[in-house]
């Protein structure tokens, strides 16, 4: 019985609870069961218990549950941002987000692991160990929120919460074979977020397909009075039921479409390019001038922010302390030293010096001007096309280990992801084929606030495609 | 190029220890991703404002009502060290 509950998607799920037709409960011990036995490592915690049948049945979600990436803060249920320097942080409130979709009916099943305060492209900068891709264990599931995307994929979730800075609901969604939407900023409320870059840090749901985004999204949006940066979204989120793209003008950015992109990558991203066509879009190479320069602008940009945010950790208010410290600052230093791992210390490094006194102009200000740049590069392509697509990810999954030894090679990972984050644009990746018997990403970005528009274009897309995932949770 | 005094400096700023091994480490790779970084530096900037928030937002703001706050408690809860209700540090004078 629980085989067949598998191969629900979570909408599907949530439609057959409604019709009486399947006890939410039968569904919440399926995927309870399969996460408690998960061998990905894709979770940090997972719950013990099952709702009493009938709770949340009646709700929009109908008791289906999410797993929630680990920096949501989540009452009385580990918080830890993948970090030791938050090791036993059970936080005394839930995130805005996270309430929404309980109140919706979609109660936390789990905890997913991450790479350390979302900061990485593999999961290996975990405090936690690294994610392993279901497709092939070997490799990387993408992050930071893999563990989210993992469990997705491999069928230990029905659906999951992520969060994206740079890329990290999109790439892992891509490496992983999923859909990973990443809003337009300020759709989501932030609040209970452990936030690493606040300018850029969004929600997002991690799905199996296209529908369960919208249904999970729609629970997710409007405007938080506890997170003054949210908004309220214009209009209703509809679920995606276009069939055709006609009419519709997609526009392929060359700086994000060529040198850099994996050949097999690139021939998956040709043949959905086809697909387009056939559907009645149009499809136009164009130029966005300053992509190119995102990633540069990117990396002081959020390293900056996340030296600010992270200053907050230093083992007075919570999480680890650093043993026998005699004077405060050494306190803080050890501390610090002893709770953040490499990545993470990389980044608040980069950051303190690109906002120290003599740099600050040279780096962060420039930075914040080509963020401008990048912004009107979208705005005039918009006055064009309805949509600008690109691969999501340079490459499939890479290897476990492959490119731990090199940030640079690691940070490339986001070159088709970090100009939409910096512009503050909605964007989403779907799974588009295979190359080397690895998922590939079609990532489709549109103007702030279009999701309906850019969910309606995944979905005719998405049923051309005709992506079959099963192998990943057969193999799991 | 940063140098090992500069790394030391900027540790310093960010109240982080760093071993001797970390300090060389933290040398190389920070030189390394300043060489992409400072790209640009060449793209002509001039007269360009700097970004503030990405979506058109004016003040957001709203009544300043006092409500009720989290209970000692419930905040001291987490702290990895209290004393007579409230968060225990060390002396900034030892």
């Amino acid at each position: 019985m629980s085989d067949d509950v598998l191969d629900l998607t979570a909408a599907q799920a949530v439609e057959k609870i409604r019709a009486g037709e399947l006890a939410a409960r039968e569904v919440f011990a399926a995927y309870r069961e399969r996460a408690a036995a998960d061998d990905l490592n894709a979770f940090t915690w997972v719950t013990e218990d099952v709702p009493q049948n009938g709770a949340g049945a009646d709700a929009p979600l109908a008791g289906v549950p999410v797993a929630v990436k680990d920096l949501f803060c989540t009452e009385g249920i580990p918080s830890q941002s993948g970090s030791r320097i938050l090791e036993g942080y059970r936080p005394p409130y839930t995130a805005t987000v996270v309430r929404k979709l309980q109140e919706a009916g979609s109660p936390i099943l789990a905890k997913t692991n991450q790479d350390e305060f979302a900061m990485g492209s593999s999961n290996e900068n975990s405090a936690f160990g690294p994610v392993l891709n279901p497709w092939d264990r070997t490799r990387v599931p993408g992050g930071s929120s893999g563990g989210s995307a993992a469990a997705v994929a491999a069928g230990r979730a029905p659906w999951a919460l992520g969060t994206d800075t740079g890329g990290s609901i999109r790439q892992p969604a891509a490496l992983c074979g999923i859909v990973g939407l990443k809003p337009t900023y300020g759709a989501c409320s932030r609040y209970g977020m452990i936030a690493f870059a606040s300018s850029l840090d969004q929600a997002g749901p991690l799905t199996r397909d296209v529908t369960d985004a919208a249904l999970l999204f729609r629970h997710m949006i409007g405007r938080d009075p506890c997170d003054s940066t949210s908004l309220e979204f214009p209009g209703e989120l509809e679920l995606p039921s276009a069939e055709r793209l006609d009419g519709l003008r997609f526009g392929v950015p060359e700086e994000l479409s060529g040198e850099g992109i994996e050949p097999g990558v690139l021939e998956t991203f040709q043949r959905t390019l086809d697909l387009i066509r056939e559907l009645g879009g149009e499809v136009e190479p164009m130029k966005l001038p300053h992509a190119p320069h995102a990633l540069s602008a990117y990396y002081i940009l959020a390293p900056a922010e996340a030296s600010s945010n992270l200053a907050r950790y230093d083992g007075v208010r919570y999480g680890m302390r650093a043993e026998g410290a005699t004077d405060l600052i050494s306190m803080y230093t050890r501390t610090r030293h002893d709770g953040f791992g490499p990545e993470v210390k990389r980044r608040i490094m980069l950051g303190t010096y690109a906002l120290s006194a003599g740099y600050y102009d040279a780096y962060y200000g420039r930075a914040q001007q080509v963020r401008t740049k990048i912004a009107e590069d979208f705005r005039t392509a918009f006055e064009r096309y309805d949509f600008i697509v690109t691969p999501t990810a340079p490459s499939v999954a890479f290897e476990l280990g492959a490119k731990t030894d090199d940030p640079w090679a690691m940070y490339i990972n986001d070159y088709c992801t970090v100009p939409i984050s910096l512009a503050g644009i909605p964007a989403i990746s779907i799974p588009s084929g295979l190359s080397e018997g690895l998922p590939v990403g079609f990532q489709i970005a549109g103007p702030a606030f279009s999701e309906n528009r850019l969910l309606d274009a995944a979905y005719a897309l998405e049923q051309a495609i005709g992506f079959d995932g099963a192998k990943a949770r057969a193999a799991a | 190029m940063i140098d090992r005094e500069q790394v030391l400096h900027v540790a310093r700023l960010a109240r982080l220890s760093l071993s001797d091994e970390e300090v060389e480490r933290m040398s190389a790779e920070l030189s390394g991703i300043l060489d992409h970084i400072e790209k640009i530096g060449e793209l002509d900037l001039d007269g360009v404002p700097p970004t503030s928030h990405v979506v058109e937002v004016t003040n957001a703001l709203r009544p300043d009502e006092p409500r009720p706050s989290w209970p000692r408690e419930v905040m001291l809860a987490a702290a990895p060290a209290v004393a007579d209700d409230g968060f225990e540090v060390p002396s900034p004078q030892a």
